[in-house]
């Protein structure tokens, strides 16, 4: 593991994975000024199952990155809190991850590794609460067989930072379902990215964002298909209400020229609610061979539908509550693929308190 | 007893080459229980009178009045209208993805009822209410409108006619799109509601083939964005035989 001892790579805004980000308001994490804090904010919440193991370890990364918060993270921390599900396992219900104490003081340079054996099955819940300033090093490994459901929720408090990478290394027939939801923090960075290693392989990256009032949530997916007969569906849904509320999707799907049979399509939808609002949606399909199943994209970005909100008020449904059902329905796609009542229910009442709060 | 009073309407809507007027001076009136059939050629305007009552924002009222029992009914927003007993059957029903139908219907229900419907009693009237337009009971899983066939969409909207229980109702061509055994179907659901409640119907059609099923009790032909000629049932025997083209060459 190297130590960066100097700041060459430094991002300055204008390279293409930076140019949206405002990187002043990183909090020094990008560029090494952040302080690093003594922190390890990642707690299990109850009892594990069994087959089920949650501890601290060093362990080497398992890929490579060019994102240089990603590199800064290594950098600084070999420990990583990992959590292991066992070859064979079948976890019924799901496995909850949350955050203990943070601070806006300083940084945590966190590393998570989650790693499922061959054939296991799990779901795993990261909810990521807390006003803190934390920079994540997140990777999966999915070994032969292995299916997990993977849901992280940014509900964090208004002025925490979060930068991120989400890495799936998706073995053979493997499958991996993610749902990123990210409701919450002042400036929020996501890296899902998907690397398959072997033929096969299965995966939905899913998700749904709410930005208000100054709030930057980015979420900039990458998958890469290095090999035959794999499969990717990509859908992230998005609303704007407020000034100055930003967001980002980008889709990078690579198709190298082995990949022969891949089946991929990237959708992303955008709704903004209000003016003064900006999303930012690029699908980029590079594709190095024509003999795939199928690759496309889609990209939307529109406002309240007036015919969808006069029908629900010519049924006696006001205005305000005509919005709210509106904007469920729009996230209830992806909300209803979390499967877990409780986390449904709760973010359908952020989604109507942000609403609200924005005075869409 | 309800009454829909409709004097002097006029209307026109923005396009890009300016205001065009669509109504000229619309007068009539509905009572409970009778039933008004408006019929004219395409382009008339009658769709624009149904939006127009219902208060849709594409349309600017220019002078007249709409008053339903005296109040006045374009000073309210599309939601009091409905509250004060509106209902619009619309000829193209809107898609409204992730809102489930039971979700939607319940949604009405609670805000014209003013308090939410007790479950139990709900859940029997809506399948008593599906069944009766033969639908099946999947339907109210789906999303409002989403991927509904014509028909489907049709059955939808007399649906929530009878479990919203206006007291007058716009309906803008239900008949249109419909074969012979889906519009006796929906049909029948307008004379339900007509017994059951009293209703008074404003049916807007082209065609007369849905007036052997609902009965109009006055007939008023519509062209060029106003009333030309009215009268009893026979009216559409009349238009019958001869078509609009009396009306059009005027």
């Amino acid at each position: 593991m190297t130590v960066l001892t100097t700041n060459y790579l430094t991002p300055t805004g204008r390279e293409e994975a930076w140019r949206f980000t405002p990187l002043k308001r990183l909090r020094g994490l990008h560029d090494g000024t952040a302080v690093i804090g003594d922190r390890h904010s990642l707690l299990t919440q109850g009892q594990l199952p069994a087959g089920v193991s949650f501890q601290r370890e060093s362990l080497t990364p398992l890929a490579s990155s060019d994102d240089i918060i990603v590199e800064r993270i290594r950098g600084a921390q070999s420990d990583v809190a990992h959590l292991s599900i066992a070859s064979n396992t079948e976890v019924d219900g799901p496995i909850f991850l949350g955050r203990g104490e943070g601070a806006l003081d300083s940084a945590e340079f966190s590393r998570v590794r989650i790693s499922l054996g061959t054939h296991a099955v799990a779901t795993v819940v990261i909810e990521n609460t807390g006003d803190t300033v934390l920079a994540e090093d997140l990777e999966i490994s999915l070994a032969p067989g292995a299916s997990l459901k993977f849901i992280t929720l940014q509900e964090f408090d208004s002025a925490a930072v979060y930068t991120a990478r989400h890495h799936a290394v998706v073995d053979k027939d493997a499958t991996f379902k993610s749902i990123t939801v990210t409701v919450g923090g002042d400036v929020v960075r996501i890296l899902p990215t998907v690397e398959f290693v072997a033929p096969g392989g299965s995966v939905e990256l899913l998700g749904v964002y709410f930005a208000t009032t100054g709030q930057f949530f980015e979420h900039r997916m990458h998958v890469d298909h290095a090999v035959p007969n794999a499969k990717s569906r990509v859908n992230f849904k998005g609303a704007l209400a407020g000034r100055d509320a930003h967001t980002v999707w980008i889709g990078d799907v690579l198709i190298r020229a082995v990949a022969e049979g891949t089946d991929t399509y990237e959708l992303n939808r955008n709704l903004l609610l209000s003016d003064g609002a900006r999303a930012d949606s690029v699908p980029n399909l590079e594709i190095e061979t024509g003999e795939i199943v199928g690759a496309g994209h889609a990209s939307t970005t529109g406002r309240f539908d007036d015919e969808q909100l006069f029908y629900l008020m010519s049924r006696g449904i006001t205005l305000e509550n005509a919005r709210r059902l509106v904007v469920r329905g729009f996230f209830n796609e992806i909300v209803n693929e979390i499967a877990v009542e409780s986390i449904q229910e709760r973010l359908m009442s952020r989604i109507d308190a942000e609403l609200e709060r924005a005075g869409a | 007893m309800s009454t829909l009073e409709i004097r002097n309407l006029q209307v026109s809507v923005n396009t890009e080459a300016g205001a065009v007027d669509i109504l000229k001076g619309v007068d009539l009136t509905i009572n409970s229980g009778e039933t008004h059939a408006i019929m004219g050629p395409n382009g008339s305007g009658k769709s624009t009178l149904a939006y127009s009552i219902a208060g849709h924002p594409k349309y600017t009222i220019v002078g007249g009045s709409v008053t339903l029992d005296g109040a006045d009914v374009l000073e309210m927003t599309v939601d009091e209208r409905a509250k004060a007993g509106l209902f619009l059957a619309m000829q193209y029903p809107v898609e409204v993805p992730g809102v489930s139908v039971s979700n939607f219907l319940r949604t009405a229900a609670t805000a014209l009822r003013g308090e939410a419907p007790k479950l139990r009693t709900w859940v029997a009237e809506v399948k008593e209410a599906m069944e009766a337009l033969n639908m099946d009971p999947a339907f109210a899983t789906r999303n409002v409108n989403e991927g509904f066939s014509g028909g489907e969409k049709k059955r939808h909207e007399i649906m929530q006619l009878e479990l919203l229980r206006p007291k007058i109702a716009i309906l803008d061509e239900t008949d249109s799109g419909l074969d012979v055994d889906a519009l006796r179907i929906v049909s029948e659901g307008v004379n339900r509601a007509k017994e059951n409640n009293n209703l008074g119907v404003l049916l807007i059609t082209h065609y007369t083939r849905i007036l052997k099923y609902i009965k109009p009790d006055f007939v008023h032909v519509f062209a060029n964005g106003h009333i030309v000629e009215e009268g009893g049932p026979d009216l559409a025997d009349k238009l019958e035989a001869n078509g609009y083209a009396d009306y059009v060459r005027k």
